[in-house]
């Protein structure tokens, strides 16, 4: 086709409708990009201007840069990051913990009807987390676990889990079944087809599903405020915090939000080889 | 080492289908290299499979070294497989693949790294080789790497799975030697199952043939070339495959290309009994000779496929107008649209009975 084209076309213009098409979808991208990266910066721009400054309109470019609002957040945010730091860590750990297991019985050995599981797991994120709030509410007064840390987890866990499964299932299929009857052929059991094959096979596949497990609970807000208040408050909690009754708030607001931002952009900076080779996994043949 | 015995060995995937292995019956020989060929579909990986262990039986058994091992676990069948894509652990050295068997063994680690050592040897792997992942290698050094885990063991039996499938043309064709010979030199009773009747032919001291889950004969090549039962095996093996026509049977034999080709009286007589009126004849490519007019056939060449030692002539036959593949000599051979005749020995002639397939005796 290509050959037939430059006969009857001068090679110049077939290379200028190349190269203008390459141009168009380099500039769809870019305007793309920067439309979701310009909140961000004018969040981080705003988070280094004095409160004063933050609110005038048309926004100032010309401000003297200041750390106050910075040194305003670190001095209050102690409580809520280790909060948050615990129910992002453990409940995630909890996930992959429960996850993984769930996930061999629907992939690897699937269980009787272990459609209907799979279905049955999914099922459980299609109801507005509203909906339950009212009897959750009522279930954490009666255990006690109002404001505990321990709520956070146990719900921040069973918000995750369905996707997790859902992500380590499809994982665990790119093992191929050969590899396993190898394994079953030299020796090695269950657990140990598990620690030995499957496991190294899957693992950047477990650490993206961990870093987005880490991201949703991190930035989880609707359960917390609801269920907390003090005890345990994450850090979305403290951004809310941050709006006072009165006065001038928007440059603090954006210095506490760049900083909750921070560790999420870290992760996913880390995580990044082992995200797009987990999303896109094959295993050798 | 050891001998290994299908007896009636059935597998049933679904209850309505037809079983997938249907009562197969076969005895492999201590230190015998037995082929299982046949077209997919045919059953033979699952036959694999069942001796593996990973594949339960529905009827019959299996034994191995005249041990019932039906349901005995893989791991305890001592037993060793080479897999399709070879199978090997991404994450692992090639000495771990290797060795791995012998770690779940609980084999001390000298032994382990002398008897991963032997086996490189035997396998030409370099040393550097060992230290490498499964990735860096290429498709004939992972080959030889699936051949090594499996040697290392020491099994007591081989399987292997299609090993050569992934493997380009030339290497196939060297490979195979290679595993013919190591097997010889090991000694080890080995089941090899393959689509490719000539790997079956050129490696196997025996073939089985399998077709729609059932055994079709288990003989040696030569035997299977010279002696086919059915007019599926008969179809099978040889490449290109043997000329099968059905024919109108006459007084003294049956009618081919505008002659009577005469049919000894034994299958007349068979033929007879059974009450047919028309048979399959069989006749190879190869046992179709060029006559220079005065042969019996008479054809015209549709196409000549030029092989370089020698040529293959689609023909289309006289009366009957089928087409018919007959191999000529590579030099001069006749050219398409030309008039052409072949004479062919009686004993080259084989017949079939149309409904069963049966080959009628002759």
């Amino acid at each position: 086709m290509t050959a037939v084209h430059a006969r009857t076309r001068p090679p110049g213009a077939q290379r200028f409708r190349e190269m203008s098409g390459n141009v168009g979808w380099g500039l769809i991208a870019w305007v793309l990009g920067i439309a979701f990266f310009l909140p961000v910066l004018w969040m981080v721009i705003t988070a280094f201007k004095p409160e004063s400054a933050a609110e005038t309109w048309p926004p100032k470019f010309t401000f003297s840069p200041t750390l106050a609002e910075f040194r305003l957040v670190f001095s209050g945010w102690g409580p809520y990051v280790t909060h948050s730091v615990i129910a992002t860590v453990v409940s995630t750990l909890l996930v992959l913990l429960l996850g993984v297991p769930a996930a061999y019985a629907l992939a690897i050995h699937p269980v009787k009807r272990w459609q209907d599981g799979l279905f049955f797991f999914i099922s459980t994120k299609m109801l507005p987390i509203v909906a339950a709030i009212g009897p959750l509410y009522v279930i954490a007064l009666k255990t006690h676990l109002l404001d505990n840390i321990w709520l956070l987890i146990i719900l921040y866990t069973a918000m995750n889990l369905p996707l997790a499964i859902w992500l380590i299932r499809s994982f665990m299929l790119e093992v191929p079944g050969e590899m396993l009857e190898a394994a079953e052929l030299d020796g090695a059991g269950r657990i140990r087809q598990m620690g030995e094959v499957i496991m190294p096979v899957i693992s950047p596949g477990l650490v993206s599903t961990a870093l987005i497990c880490v991201i949703f609970a991190w930035n989880e807000l609707f359960l917390a405020l609801n269920l907390t208040t003090t005890n345990a408050a994450t850090l979305p909690m403290f951004l809310i915090s941050s709006v006072p009754q009165e006065g001038l708030y928007i440059a603090h607001l954006s210095a506490a939000a760049t900083v909750a931002s921070v560790p999420v952009i870290i992760v996913g900076w880390v995580a990044q080889r082992s995200l797009v080779r987990g999303l896109s996994m094959g295993a050798i043949k | 080492m050891a001998e290994v015995k299908y007896v009636q060995a059935s597998r049933v995937y679904a209850k309505d289908a037809p079983p997938a292995v249907d009562a197969l019956d076969l005895d492999i020989k201590d230190g015998e290299f037995m082929v299982l060929v046949g077209p997919s579909g045919s059953g033979k990986t699952t036959a694999l499979r069942m001796l593996a262990g990973l594949e339960p039986l529905d009827g019959g058994r299996i034994e191995i070294g005249e041990k019932d091992v039906t349901w005995v676990p893989p791991k305890d069948r001592d037993i060793a497989m080479v897999f399709q894509n070879y199978a090997l652990y991404p994450n692992k050295t090639v000495a771990e693949n290797m060795g791995f068997a012998l770690k779940m063994q609980h084999v001390h680690k000298d032994e382990r790294a002398r008897r991963v050592q032997e086996a490189a040897r035997l396998l030409d792997l370099d040393d550097q080789l060992l230290g490498r992942k499964p990735k860096a290698l290429s498709g004939g050094q992972r080959q030889r790497v699936a051949m090594g885990r499996a040697i290392v063991r020491e099994p007591r039996v081989f399987l292997m799975d299609e090993p050569l499938s992934n493997l380009d043309a030339k290497l196939r064709v060297q490979t195979r030697a290679q595993i013919a010979e190591l097997q010889r030199r090991l000694g080890i009773t080995t089941v090899y199952v393959t689509h490719d009747q000539v790997e079956a032919m050129t490696m196997g001291n025996r073939v089985a043939v399998l077709a729609g889950g059932k055994l079709q004969q288990c003989d040696t090549p030569r035997q299977l070339y010279d002696n086919p039962v059915n007019q599926f095996v008969a179809g099978f093996i040889g490449s290109p495959a043997m000329n099968l026509q059905t024919v109108p049977l006459t007084e003294e034999g049956a009618r081919l290309g505008g002659t009577v080709i005469p049919l000894p009286t034994a299958v007349r007589t068979a033929a007879s009994q059974a009450g047919l009126r028309e048979l399959v004849l069989g006749i190879r490519p190869e046992h179709m000779h060029l006559a220079d007019g005065s042969g019996q056939i008479k054809g015209e060449v549709m196409l000549v496929e030029e092989l370089g030692a020698d040529a293959l002539l689609h023909v289309r036959l006289a009366e009957s107008g089928n087409q018919v593949v007959a191999r000529a000599e590579g030099r001069k051979p006749p050219a398409p649209g030309q008039d052409v005749t072949f004479r062919v020995q009686p004993d080259d002639v084989f017949a079939f009975n149309p409904a069963t397939g049966a080959r009628l005796a002759g």
